[in-house]
């Protein structure tokens, strides 16, 4: 069996593009996204919520362990999960990580747990 | 007169190779470096093909590229449920929303608003191509004026020529963690590859680095 030549040229290209891009910038990325957006989609379309729980914390092991960067809306998506299974306190926790780490949040995850506290005294 | 025409060409494509890395500006940045956004809503977007997948495809995608670039994004989710909480259910209904409102809710510095013109495959005679194209239009929240305004399309059958590569290879960190629910969305991938060729910073047309980009400041 021998590769087609398309491929060597396909091979050949990613190395030549990969050359050009060592050249212009290191390509690490400012976050380690893990599974966090197909999660959301997941979310979006109405999958299971313990599924997706459960992905987004097994990533998050993940992240800690290499010592990445937790990208901007993950604890909050982890927040919104844990509300829909009615676990409120996971939910002010994962909000308030997301405030410590982006404080550009701030104002929308308090205007979230002011919601939920005033939901909670009703 | 031909050969002038052919070094333009060939210019042309030199710099198009190294558009990650030149220096070199004529579109009007004004506005949106006075502005200095730290924070994006993305608004759900829009959905003008016939696909009701192509808005939640989208939405979910645009975050990496934009993060990436140096800014803050909204939680998307979140934000979809506190629109939807609100009775706000259609994007063509909160694309209508007062930026200010905007700014007061989220406390966003800007907003994108997204529209997908076209998502889906198109079964030619000898083979078919799943395209995803879109535009957006980034809004400082506090003004409402327009900062930024881009379009990108991508398809299915770039890779196979060999096109692309670059970016193709940018966003495979996005999508090579694929679940399940996803796979039987031949749309999905290729709205993250437009997703991330229309948000990317790229001189002369591209968005600019945001403040949590070592790069920021540098465009």
């Amino acid at each position: 069996m021998t590769l087609s030549s398309s491929a060597w040229r396909t091979g050949a290209g990613l190395l030549l593009a990969g050359a050009l891009l060592a050249g212009c910038s290191s390509h690490k990325t400012l976050y380690q996204w893990e599974s966090y957006q197909p999660q959301v989609y997941g979310y979006l379309k109405g999958d299971s919520k313990e599924e997706q729980v459960a992905a987004l914390e097994r990533d998050l092991e993940k992240i800690k362990a290499k010592n990445g960067a937790v990208p901007p809306g993950y604890h909050a998506q982890l927040g919104l999960l844990y509300s829909g299974l009615g676990k409120d306190d996971q939910m002010i926790q994962q909000f308030r990580t997301e405030k410590a780490l982006f404080p550009e949040s701030a104002a929308y995850m308090d205007f979230l747990m002011s919601n939920a506290s005033k939901g909670a005294k009703q | 007169m031909i050969k002038h025409l052919t070094r333009l060409i060939a210019g042309a494509c030199v710099l198009a190779l190294f558009a990650g890395c030149a220096e070199r500006k004529t579109i009007d940045y004004s506005a949106y470096k006075q502005a200095r956004p730290k924070s994006i809503l993305i608004l759900p977007p829009l959905n003008e093909s016939p696909d009701v997948k192509a808005t939640y495809s989208m939405l979910s995608q645009v975050t990496y590229p934009l993060a990436e670039a140096g800014y803050y994004v909204m939680p998307v989710a979140l934000v979809d449920e506190t629109f939807r909480q609100n009775g706000m259910t259609t994007p063509a209904d909160i694309h209508q929303l007062p930026p200010a409102k905007l700014q007061e809710i989220f406390g966003a510095d800007a907003g994108l608003y997204v529209t997908v013109s076209d998502y889906g495959t198109r079964y030619m005679v000898i083979s078919s191509a799943t395209i995803v194209t879109a535009n957006a239009k980034l809004v400082d929240l506090k003004t409402g004026t327009t900062l930024w305004t881009g379009s990108a399309t991508a398809s299915s059958e770039e890779g196979r020529q060999n096109q692309g590569g670059l970016i193709g290879m940018l966003v495979t960190a996005a999508i090579n963690q694929i679940i399940s629910s996803v796979q039987d969305d031949a749309g999905y991938p290729i709205a993250g590859m437009t997703s991330a060729r229309l948000l990317s910073p790229y001189p002369n047309g591209g968005i600019l680095y945001g403040p949590r980009s070592p790069k920021y400041g540098t465009d």
